[in-house]
């Protein structure tokens, strides 16, 4: 096998999969502070997907400028979601979070199935069909700017967190819900900010997914389970995980594509997931529960 | 349960052995679904409901079951009740070894639920690439004369189907009811309210837990068998589908989680529930896809927010069903 050809593989499944991270990134950002998984993470990706793609053929939109309305319009729906669905549910068994999640996201896939049908779309950029030399590589161009628009994003995320007053509130949270409603934060209300941050997140590596992927509306659970494997093998929780949980997602994927057969590339993140559940519960980078 | 429970659920029972007599062939297959989901959620109950185990990943057990069955059918003329054999064995292993796995190495809650998704996800892909059992183009069953009854090798008529269904929906439900009342039943409850005071006590939480998820993967493997030879068709796509697992829950979370009634009217309340839109729906003469799902979904919203406990408990209140303790 020409090493030429395996290592432009691994680049790709880098590449694709720091999309991957940008989109378990939200997941993470939400199960880390409010403490619900989002059983519908994939979908609203879709939703994004097709938001893109509805800009970029009515107006000319280009998916990189329609990052910024399609994560304001997210933002607000996630803040909406989480106060007006999830917030109530806070104090609820798992299974009953679990279960409300599974309408949403059931609402959602068929909502798009009956607004957009059941065939698959992209966005036809001229732009895409240009790959770059970097060495003996060929990159593909359109891989390429998403993966640097998802390590900005993830990027403006961490100092998010890490430099704001908001970002310290949220960890407050996440950290100990009692003693930052005694300190006087109003918890709710970061819940649904950090809601609206991780839905912003998914719309953003949703708009890159466009280059990727042609979007269907039975795409959302697929991701949704990909989101849950990546934030699992990199740490539920931890935002470093995701994106090193995606990334070698990404070159799993690409690699069994190439040695062993492409419809057994999930097989090998499942099989991941698997070990790493057994050996390392917490995730790679996640800390002990 | 009052007296006034025992005669409902007397009545109950009588017009489900009469209902094939009075019941046409569209009413009697809804019937059987309901049964089977009834049966399922009853399964998924076991863990989630008495041990407090979330499984997310029951449709493991129907399509290993299934495929059990149906591919010693297949090849060898084995018939369903040797199969079943087979099956059971199977999924109690699989379920063992998932158990082991996880309550060993203290895994939990929501990591749990994503294991048990993760072992059915690589399962149905793994099945993907078996082509003894026919692979992704399905492994199919040969279909025999609707009216020859052949109870050996579970070949007849929808009523004989649904007779078995009805069988092993109250032999579920008989099982349970005994469950909850015996020790392993008062363990469970005390693991799923509080798993650390339950060992403080002296609770082995560990094999108490190892034997809720086995007695519900035996059960559900049952169900799988059913599945093979009713419908005659088995993909891994489907059978291994996570929204099969959803189905599967779907019935007690509506009904009730715990309860030994929840699942059975979670059940009828979704399947006729779905069924009803679909009518609705083509009597208006609407037919863009998708439609029914987000009814259904809508439905399942207002239900799980309005009513957490699920259905049954509230209803058992207002018929005056369950005697205050």
């Amino acid at each position: 096998m020409d090493p030429v050809n395996v290592a432009n593989l691994a680049v790709a499944g880098v590449l694709t999969g720091l999309v991957y991270g940008l989109m378990a990134l939200g997941l993470s950002v939400i199960f880390g502070v409010v403490r619900i998984v989002n059983f519908a993470h994939g979908e609203m990706m879709t939703i994004a997907m097709y938001a893109t793609i509805v800009l970029f053929a009515a107006l000319g939109l280009d998916p990189f400028l329609a990052i910024v309305p399609v994560a304001g319009a997210f933002f607000v729906f996630g803040y909406a979601l989480q106060t007006a669905l999830i917030n109530p549910f806070i104090t609820r068994p798992e299974h009953s979070q679990f279960m409300l999640l599974v309408a949403v996201a059931t609402i959602m896939v068929n909502a798009l199935l009956m607004i957009f049908g059941p065939s698959a779309r992209n966005a036809q950029l001229d732009y895409l069909l240009e790959s770059v030399e970097l060495g003996p590589l060929l990159l593909d161009r359109g891989k390429l700017y998403a993966a640097v628009v998802a390590c900005a994003t993830s990027g403006l995320l961490f100092a998010l967190f890490k430099f704001t007053r908001v970002g310290t509130a949220i960890r407050a949270c996440a950290d100990n819900y009692l003693g930052a409603r005694v300190v006087g934060l109003n918890v709710k209300r970061y819940y649904a900010f950090t809601f609206g941050v991780g839905a912003a997140c998914v719309a953003v590596a949703g708009c890159m997914m466009c280059f990727l992927v042609d979007v269907t509306p039975v795409l959302g659970p697929a991701y949704t389970l990909l989101a849950f494997v990546i934030v699992i093998v990199g740490g539920l929780g931890s935002m470093s995980g995701a994106l090193l949980g995606g990334v070698l997602i990404g070159v799993s994927e690409a690699l069994a594509g190439l040695f062993i057969a492409p419809s057994a590339k999930s097989m090998f993140s499942f099989a991941l997931l698997i070990l790493v559940l057994l050996l390392r519960p917490q995730g790679l980078l996640g800390r002990k529960p | 349960m009052n007296r006034r429970a025992a005669a409902l659920l007397a009545l109950l029972a009588t017009a489900l052995l009469a209902l094939p007599a009075v019941a046409g062939s569209y009413v009697l297959s809804v019937a059987t679904l309901i049964l089977f989901f009834a049966y399922t959620g009853q399964a998924w109950n076991v863990m989630m409901g008495f041990a407090g185990q979330l499984s997310l990943g029951h449709s493991l057990y129907v399509g290993v079951g299934a495929y059990a069955a149906a591919g010693l059918y297949f090849h060898y003329g084995i018939g369903p009740w040797a199969g079943l054999w087979l099956a059971l064995v199977l999924c109690v292993l699989l379920g063992a070894a998932i158990g082991f796995l996880a309550f060993r190495f203290g895994i939990s809650g929501v990591y749990f639920a994503l294991l048990t998704i993760a072992f059915a996800e690589f399962t149905r892909i793994g099945f993907d690439h078996i082509d003894w059992l026919g692979g992704p183009g399905g492994l199919f069953i040969k279909v025999a004369q609707r009216e020859h009854l052949d109870l050996a090798n579970l070949r007849g008529p929808p009523a004989m189907f649904y007779y078995v269904m009805l069988a092993l929906a109250a032999s579920a439900f008989a099982l349970c009811a005994w469950l909850l009342r015996s020790r392993a039943g008062y363990y469970w409850q005390a693991i799923r309210e509080d798993e650390p005071a339950a060992q403080a006590l002296g609770i082995n939480t560990f094999r108490w837990k190892m034997l809720a998820i086995m007695i519900s993967s035996a059960m559900t493997s049952v169900a799988g068998v059913f599945f093979a030879f009713y419908y005659n068709n088995l993909f891994p796509e489907q059978i291994f589908n996570i929204g099969r697992s959803i189905e599967i829950i779907l019935g007690p979370v509506i009904g009730g989680v715990g309860t030994l009634f929840g699942p059975i009217l979670g059940a009828a309340v979704l399947t006729m529930l779905a069924d009803g839109i679909t009518e609705a729906l083509a009597a208006l003469g609407i037919e863009i896809p998708g439609v029914k799902q987000v009814f259904y979904g809508i439905v399942l919203l207002g239900v799980v927010m309005f009513l957490p406990h699920g259905i049954w408990p509230t209803l058992a209140r207002r018929l005056g069903l369950e005697t205050k303790r």
